[in-house]
């Protein structure tokens, strides 16, 4: 973890209440795809914890929608603007349990974190799949990306308005995976849990005191101990997670 | 003695600041990021006999320049502590450290500050009788005078190293909580634990807490941190440790003209992790300009007259 400023560079929207933030500065904290940054956004007590979509040496991307103030604060901030950051913050995905073809599963917002992480895989020579679920055509985001990245890429929406019609695990059972990497709501979490084959890891969402571990406020009990979901998270594995109720 | 040196029961500190138990961990995630030993020393995570979990999430919601909490003493017992955690403290920080520690009976007080107490690295033990976030514990010892008299009169026979008694806020009057634990022997007092406070959620219509309410603290309690701090420090003659929204040296001296003898800082850790150390980089210049030319003799200030 460091403590960065970083210059907003771009912040437009991509879709329905969904922004794209391009920040240039110090990315070197950064060393795994399914790490997150938290943002110091003026008129905010606490920071606000965002997903990193994706990094290079001097700019960070990242995807974020608008869901309350803070989110809605970091809507209008303008080219130029710092943001005080904690970067490099949480355990992210490993790559090295894919096998030759994980499935990359995203919900909503949910999706940014995957884009990092099906380039690292491409990079290595692997054949992602890519099933992106929405509510509706309105919300669907960065399709385009990760066809481009050269992913084989399914959408969904719940509303059929483009893409299968129905979720993300109704075209889970058709594809042929190793191992699958997911990041969505809690909800489609457990569609995915009761059909997915294999081995999987899942990046959680929790509200956040500090998001570096002190505060034991997102912390979360597993098989294999209590975690935080700042710290040893937000990526966990399949088979440590406990699914209460 | 240098500029910011103070003396805290009879232990001298090099300088007042001291992150407050459950905003600084057990200290090795900041000795990531700075050298912790710059710090007068810090108050580690409450603990308790047992192990605990703690509450259900979310355990935190945020307000107006503060936040709630209602982690509800997660630790992992006072062995693992001792076995682990103050091992791994030994590596990074040279320090006698404060040892926070909470309970549910006044024999589980006893226990743990015993076991602590035998600890080389503890300097003082802080007996946390204000937990807003456990049922059955914590706060209920903080509410009486009686009862906080009874944990302290207990801890204080069983151990040699200085004892202070953290207080709540949540009481009619701390005035006479303070001085029945001066009475039953405690070395020093410190003050305040968090406010109980709640959010609801406009679109659940539900408490953000899982626990509905928790500990409110952040730098919007700091007018009755300081009010409680200025009133127990003019009823008591032991040391008193302030806390309570404290995020720069401005605060820490404030906190001192009010009858602190050392400063603790909490919620400010959790955005800024450097705020402690931020604070005591900024108090040498912060005394020059109100013409203060060392800390130790501006405690109470504000009392006389």
């Amino acid at each position: 973890m460091k403590q960065v400023y970083l210059k907003i560079k771009e912040n437009v929207p991509i879709a329905k209440a969904t922004y794209k933030m391009v920040l240039e500065g110090d990315t070197s904290a950064l060393t795994q795809p399914g790490q997150f940054v938290n943002f110091k956004l003026d008129g905010f007590f606490l920071r606000r914890p965002i997903s990193v979509c994706d990094w290079n040496d001097e700019t960070l991307t990242v995807i974020y929608k608008v869901v309350g103030g803070g989110t809605e604060a970091m809507s209008l901030m303008k080219p130029g603007d710092t943001i005080d950051t904690l970067i490099g913050l949480g355990n992210g995905f490993d790559c090295g349990k894919s096998g030759d073809r994980p499935v990359l599963i995203g919900g909503g917002v949910g999706v940014p974190p995957l884009f990092r992480l099906c380039r690292e895989l491409l990079a290595q020579g692997k054949e992602p799949s890519v099933i992106l679920g929405f509510n509706s055509a309105d919300e669907v985001f960065w399709a385009e990306e990760f066809s481009a990245l050269g992913a084989k890429v399914y959408i969904t929406t719940a509303d059929g308005s483009v893409g299968t019609h129905g979720f993300v695990t109704d075209i889970l059972p058709d594809i042929d995976y190793t191992f699958f990497y997911t990041c969505g709501p809690e909800p489609m979490f457990r569609a995915i849990e009761r059909i997915a084959k294999g081995g999987g890891e899942y990046s959680f969402e929790e509200r956040m005191g500090c998001g570096f571990g002190a505060c034991m406020g997102c912390s979360c009990k597993t098989l294999t101990g209590n975690k935080r979901i700042c710290k040893e998270g937000p990526v966990m594995e399949r088979e440590e997670i406990i699914w209460e109720n | 003695m240098g500029k910011l040196n103070v003396n805290l029961c009879g232990i001298e500190l090099d300088n007042p600041v001291i992150p407050a138990s459950g905003t600084f961990g057990f200290g090795y995630e900041f000795a990531e990021l700075y050298d912790i030993n710059i710090l007068g020393t810090f108050s580690f995570k409450g603990t308790t006999k047992e192990p605990r979990f703690g509450n259900p999430t979310p355990r935190i919601a945020e307000c107006t320049a503060g936040m709630i909490n209602a982690v509800g003493l997660q630790n992992p017992g006072v062995e693992k502590v001792i076995a682990e955690e103050l091992v791994k403290l030994s590596k990074c920080f040279d320090k006698k450290v404060m040892a926070n520690v909470s309970g549910f009976s006044v024999e589980d007080y006893v226990y743990t500050c015993e076991r602590l107490d035998a600890c080389e690295q503890v300097g003082w033990l802080e007996v946390n009788v204000s937990c807003p976030n456990v049922h059955g514990g914590g706060m209920s010892f903080g509410t009486s005078p009686s009862a906080a008299a009874e944990v302290c009169a207990a801890v204080k026979a069983a151990v040699h190293k200085p004892v202070i008694i953290k207080l709540s806020p949540n009481v009619t009057d701390i005035v006479e909580i303070a001085k029945a634990c001066e009475a039953a022997g405690a070395d020093g007092i410190s003050l305040i634990n968090t406010l109980l406070g709640m959010r609801i959620d406009l679109k659940t219509r539900r408490p953000v807490i899982a626990n509905k309410m928790g500990g409110f603290s952040g730098s919007a309690i700091f007018p009755v941190a300081l009010r409680m701090v200025y009133q127990v420090a003019g009823a008591v003659n032991i040391p008193v440790v302030g806390m309570g929204g404290v995020s720069s040296a401005e605060d820490v001296i404030e906190m001192m003209l009010a009858g602190a003898t050392a400063v603790q800082v909490g919620a400010a850790n959790l955005v800024n992790p450097y705020a402690c150390r931020d604070i005591i980089d900024a108090l040498p210049s912060v005394m020059d300009k109100y013409n203060i030319n060392s800390l130790s003799e501006i405690t109470g200030g504000a009392l006389n007259g």
